[in-house]
């Protein structure tokens, strides 16, 4: 099992610790319900230094990057970040990333820790032309920081430019003379930022940030509730190499109008119609689906739960699952096993509205698509 | 953690609190800190028998399921009220506002069967080791 360089302080923190992807990590340390209701209305840090880094460095052809991920990468501008996946020929999920433009030939892949070194391998074998790949993971930490008050809290340790930053943009920092990236994003649903420093200075920095008493630790646990309020998938459970982005409804981060590994599977999948929806569902009471419970029609078995849990905010049970066939907002469902059975019903995602995800930017409902990373 | 000297324990880690002829029913201190936040109760019916050391009642914290299992047999009287809105009580007074419901038990000898807090407190020792 792998530690992250704030091991010790989780441990001194009192936090419940768990393995996650091969490494131990901090599960909560009040309690998730707290460190949930503290992210929403104020700031959390999380600890994230287990998520894997790839840096590259490509030739004018981009070395075939662009074949290899999702998302229009050619149009994005130095100093943003896009959101994709990278797929086999089949068209299954393989991960799903973020893709940072540091330079106009280099680009950073923020990817998971279960998956980062079969990525690596992947790019190894299908980037083309002269490249250079290194695997940054045991070197970079990352800490996210999230909610409410996440600007205010940064502007004080990094000065005034952190206002500067767009959703999906991210910037240079400096932080006792070391530089960091800081993006704005996060997968929460809240305001956010996440931090990329090198492993020796996450200590102090993760220091620096508890000293503002606006700011407490939270663990993956809250990050989970979290995360499944927003509808935003976790690579492993609701994603994965048995299902495409347009069974999980994510199509809007995959470009057709390029060439990349999987389309032919999915253009074949389009023309023939998608069998299987990634649907977001609600119960109206407290009892939670679990991961692995049946999803019900009335007497028929269609799918599967890949995600469920209590969700804080709204007092009920969520979840989400793969069904057969197509349902719309508001069909019943049963979800179920061997000791529970939980009628639900479809509903849009987000479960969850009006966060503080986009301060600056006016935010339409009627206009603009419910914003997924 | 706390054991109060006054109840009686189940290796399952519930407890009893026996007043008469009527058992009040909970789970321990050591229970809700192991489960976390509980979000959800399903209590049995008020009228329903139950037997000792059969379930009766399910418990949901933000990760795990867990179930609950009746200390002694008999019939259920009253269920606490509070928890189907407020399960957090189990977390913040897992002895008094947390309790889950009163019941009649039908069989004296049963008690035997229950630990004391001196051996619960030496129970749960052995475990968490």
């Amino acid at each position: 099992m792998l530690e992250t360089p704030l091991y010790d302080t989780h441990l001194s923190l009192g936090a419940k610790i768990s393995s996650f992807g091969g490494w131990l990590m901090p599960i909560q340390y009040q309690g998730i319900l707290a460190e949930h209701a503290h992210t929403r209305h104020s700031v959390s840090v999380f600890d994230v230094c287990h998520m894997g880094e790839l840096l590259l460095e490509v030739n004018s052809r981009l070395s075939g990057f662009d074949r290899i991920v999702t998302p229009d990468i050619i149009s994005m501008s130095v100093a943003s970040c896009r959101y994709g996946f990278m797929l086999n020929e089949e068209g299954g999920i393989l991960d799903d990333l973020v893709i940072y433009r540091l330079a106009k030939n280099n680009w950073m892949l923020v990817v998971n820790a279960a998956t980062t070194s079969a990525d690596f391998e992947y790019l190894k074998r299908n980037l083309s032309g002269e490249y250079r790949l290194q695997n940054m993971s045991e070197k970079t930490g990352k800490l996210d920081v999230q909610g409410p008050q996440s600007q205010d809290v940064l502007k004080d340790i990094f000065g005034e430019d952190i206002t500067k930053l767009d959703y999906y943009t991210f910037a240079d920092f400096v932080f006792e003379k070391e530089c960091c990236i800081i993006s704005r994003t996060g997968y929460t649903g809240e305001l956010g930022f996440e931090i990329y420093i090198s492993n020796d200075y996450v200590l102090a920095l993760w220091e620096t940030l508890l000293k503002d008493s606006r700011v407490r630790p939270a663990g993956l646990g809250s990050r989970d509730t979290l995360r499944l309020e927003m509808g935003y998938p976790l690579y492993g459970q609701d994603l994965d190499a048995w299902h495409t982005p347009l069974d999980a409804g994510f199509g809007k981060f995959v470009d057709f109008s390029k060439t990349f590994i999987g389309k032919d599977a999915l253009l074949n999948e389009r023309k023939k119609g998608i069998l299987k929806h990634l649907v977001c569902f609600q119960s109206d009471y407290r009892r939670a689906p679990r991961h692995g419970f049946a999803i019900f029609d009335k007497d028929q078995r269609v799918g599967t739960v890949t995600s469920g849990s209590f969700s804080p905010s709204l007092c009920v049970g969520i979840g989400m699952g793969y069904v057969a066939g197509s349902y719309d907002i508001g069909n019943q469902l049963l979800v179920k096993d061997a000791s529970a059975e939980i009628p639900v019903k479809i509903v849009k995602r987000p479960f969850l509205n009006r966060t503080s995800l986009l301060k600056n930017e006016s935010f339409n409902e009627h206009t603009k698509k419910p914003i997924i990373h | 953690m706390n054991i109060p000297k006054n109840l009686l324990y189940t290796k399952d880690h519930e407890w009893v609190h026996i007043d008469g002829k009527i058992a009040y029913v909970g789970i321990t201190d050591y229970a809700q800190h192991s489960l976390g936040d509980i979000t959800y109760v399903q209590l049995p019916k008020a009228g329903e028998e139950i037997k000792q050391a059969s379930y009766c009642a399910t418990v949901e914290s933000v990760k795990a399921v867990s179930e609950v299992y009746a200390p002694l047999s008999g019939r259920i009287l009253a269920l606490n009220p509070e928890l189907v809105d407020h399960p957090e009580l189990i977390n913040q007074y897992p002895y008094e506002k947390g309790y889950f419901f009163s019941m009649e038990f039908s069989n004296e000898s049963e008690k035997a069967n229950l630990i004391d807090a001196s051996n619960y407190e030496r129970y749960i020792e052995g475990i968490s080791k």
